[in-house]
């Protein structure tokens, strides 16, 4: 695990306790709880959570051997079945550990932001399996782009607030949800969705996050008697990531890649304020968003950028503060796929493995596509999600372009469907 | 002496309006006729994309502010046309301040807001925790550093506040995002009741509307009332009734005037005054 001291709300220069006044209480009564039941296993916590996540997730996930693409690239590719997990993402590894927490510490509601709806999904499924309320922020434009997800959050009873200011994306449901806390943070936890937001949270997640690599690093020995050449994993905020990379960080001979969504371009807009990208990692700069010091995609008066991705759980203009330090540090290296290449790479695992995948996960398969030759021998991709929630985008997406690999699509112009 | 100073003789009131809203000329007569109607300090908000602590009535006020072309630059400028005799403190979250000059740390900043004539600073995202900084290059340049006491703050965290905090405190009437609202919480004399042994101003905000919450809180024991909402009201009524603009700085003329007066009164009400 990486070495941090858990005490620190810094990773070297980035993280950090940037929130209004109001909610630091509620912020030190959570680092409090975090040390005494998530490390110290107060209670028996920790207990209690692998046990949920084992019978309530579905844990262990497998770590599959990918015979097409191992095939194609020449390479071993083994695959870390996130999307097998309950609600079809690794989110809920957080999502569960987060509510189970809020209920130790004697919470009685939860809220939670959510992108793509996936951790949106996972919170409600958690908060439903716990009984506890819960209410989720969303941007209007992301309710549009993942409905089934939406209905998923209503069907488990959770509220769904639709954020209308800004484009309507994370960043502004982030924001709508610190709002709400500010207000309610007396008998409300906010279960953030990824490793963002002030300390203890990116350490938080991470660790409840962490056990990914903790299973696929055994995995991995006992499959191939060793440890991989490299991970993969897509970065928006970053906890699939760092759950992925948390138990390789002391493995220096593993490579760590985290892809980013090049959206469409990595040219920015100063005049408009759009970076038509979410590449945080490899483009951004330092500075302060939403509790915490990181990398951000900023103009140079410190605007915070609209973003751009065709996947709304990559469609951030920050990332956790830990990943931007493991970059710093050489220890991460920030990659990134334009919408194009995951597009494709969305069918191509649809259809050489049998595996739809989210669009965010498209984009570490969109890496291995294009750089197999420099990963190594054998590699681990993170599968973080699985694509249901992306059918009517892909379908819309794919229609608009001319992608080789595209399935024929007029059936959805035969039976008036999708909207083409 | 510092921002101390507007509260010594009787209660301060203390406006907020979004600088450049709905546009750099009409903001510059509005904030003026704030001058007129009574303020004795005035914060201004240097807009900022993600105003975390804001509530729908400043969130709007900061976009209006943002799409008139409002950048930190302009802000400074906006401070030296300003024709006021009132004491100025800049209202902004912590990227903008970080980011200015060299894009790496708070002193640029600092060091032209007290070139333009700046006296404070209020940053909602920074608590006392990530302050050092900030704190030091107030310290070199002269200016205040205002921190906002919420209904939440207790024990040591409230000790370690006021062991930094400077000019006045930000007393946060009730939970939440900034606000106008109908009522006075009770979270308000709380606040002020944990406050009161500390000789620092007292200014209370988040919530305020009229004369009579004024005079309410000032009743209570505040120094000052801080009111930002109800004012950024009346400029996005006038904004959106395409009223002239003499005629919006008249109603927040007599805006200040109804709040400065509630305050008055609410000293007036005081068993006896607690400052000397
Ligand atoms: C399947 C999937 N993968 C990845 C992400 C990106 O989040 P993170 O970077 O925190 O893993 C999301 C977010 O919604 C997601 O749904």
């Amino acid at each position: 695990m990486s070495t941090d001291d858990a005490h620190d709300p810094k990773f070297g220069e980035y993280g950090g306790q940037y929130v209004p006044e109001a909610l630091m209480p509620a912020i030190e009564e959570l680092e409090d709880a975090y040390e005494r039941y998530v490390l110290e296993n107060e209670d028996g916590f920790m207990d209690e959570f692998r046990q949920r996540l084992a019978d309530f997730g579905g844990r262990p996930t497998p770590l599959q051997y990918a015979d097409q693409l191992s095939a194609r690239y020449d390479t071993d590719v083994y695959l870390k079945r996130e999307d097998l997990l309950h609600g079809g993402a690794h989110k809920l590894n957080n999502a569960l550990g987060q509510v189970l927490l809020a209920k130790y510490m004697g919470k009685e509601r939860i809220i939670a932001e959510t992108g793509a709806g996936q951790h949106g999904t996972a919170t409600a499924m958690a908060a439903a399996h716990l009984d506890m309320p819960c209410e989720i922020y969303m941007g209007e434009t992301d309710i549009a782009r993942q409905r089934p997800n939406v209905f998923r959050m209503r069907i488990n009873g959770s509220e769904v607030n639709p954020v209308t200011v800004g484009r309507g994306t994370l960043k502004e449901a982030i924001s709508e949800t610190m709002r709400d806390w500010a207000t309610t943070v007396e008998n409300t936890h906010y279960v953030i969705g990824s490793v963002v937001g002030p300390h203890p949270f990116p350490k938080m997640v991470r660790d409840f996050q962490a056990v990914i690599s903790e299973e696929a690093r055994e995995q991995a020995i006992e499959k191939t008697g060793g440890l991989p050449d490299a991970v993969l994993a897509c970065a928006g905020g970053g906890s699939n990531t760092m759950g992925a990379f948390a138990h390789f960080v002391d493995d220096t001979d593993v490579d760590l890649y985290a892809v980013e969504a090049g959206g469409s371009s990595l040219q920015v807009d100063e005049e408009e304020g759009v970076a038509p990208n979410s590449a945080t990692l490899s483009t951004g700069d330092e500075g302060v968003l939403h509790g915490a010091r990181t990398k951000l995609l900023q103009d140079s008066d410190g605007q915070i950028m609209e973003s751009h991705s065709v996947s709304a759980g990559l469609d951030y203009a920050g990332v956790g503060p830990e990943l931007a330090h493991l970059v710093d540090e050489d220890r991460v290296i920030p990659v990134n796929i334009d919408d194009d290449a995951a597009l494709e790479a969305f069918h191509r695992l649809s259809q050489d493995e049998g595996i739809i995948p989210a669009l965010e996960t498209a984009h570490a398969f969109g890496y291995l596509e294009e750089h197999h030759d420099e990963v190594g021998d054998t590699v681990v991709v993170n599968v973080s999600g699985r694509g249901d929630k992306d059918l009517e985008t892909v379908i819309e997406e794919t229609s608009k372009r001319d992608l080789d690999i595209a399935p024929d699509m007029s059936i959805f112009k035969r039976v008036g469907g999708g909207g083409l | 002496m510092g921002l101390e100073r507007a509260f010594a003789d009787e209660p301060a009131f203390v406006p907020y309006l979004a600088a450049g809203d709905p546009n750099y000329e009409a903001s510059l007569e509005y904030v003026e006729a704030l001058a007129r109607g009574g303020a004795d300090v005035i914060e201004l908000g240097l807009p900022f994309s993600e105003p975390i602590a804001e509530g729908k009535t400043i969130q709007n006020a900061i976009v209006r502010s943002l799409e008139a072309g409002m950048t930190p630059d302009r802000f400074f400028e906006f401070v030296t046309d300003l024709d006021v005799d009132v004491p100025l403190v800049c209202m902004t979250y912590y990227n903008l301040i970080y980011q200015y000059g060299t894009g790496d740390g708070p002193r640029p900043f600092v060091e032209k807001a007290a070139e333009v004539g700046i006296e404070g600073l209020v940053v909602p995202d920074l608590p006392a925790e990530e302050a050092g900084p900030l704190r030091r290059a107030c310290d070199e340049f002269g200016l205040d550093l205002v921190f906002i006491v919420a209904p939440t703050t207790t024990g040591d965290r409230l000790e370690r506040m006021l062991e930094q905090v400077s000019g006045y405190v930000y007393v946060q009437a009730r939970l939440g995002v900034t606000g106008a609202r109908e009522d006075v919480d009770d979270a308000t004399e709380e606040s002020l009741a944990r406050l009161s042994d500390w000789d620092v101003p007292k200014a209370v905000g988040f919530g305020i509307k009229t004369g009579d919450h004024a005079e309410r809180i000032v009743s209570a024991g505040a120094d000052g009332v801080i009111v930002g909402s109800a004012l950024v009201d009346i400029v996005a009524e006038g904004h959106e009734n395409r009223d002239s603009v003499e005629e919006v700085a008249d109603r927040l003329e007599a805006k200040a005037r109804e709040l400065k007066e509630g305050a008055l009164r609410g000293a007036s009400e005081r068993p006896q005054p607690e400052r000397t």
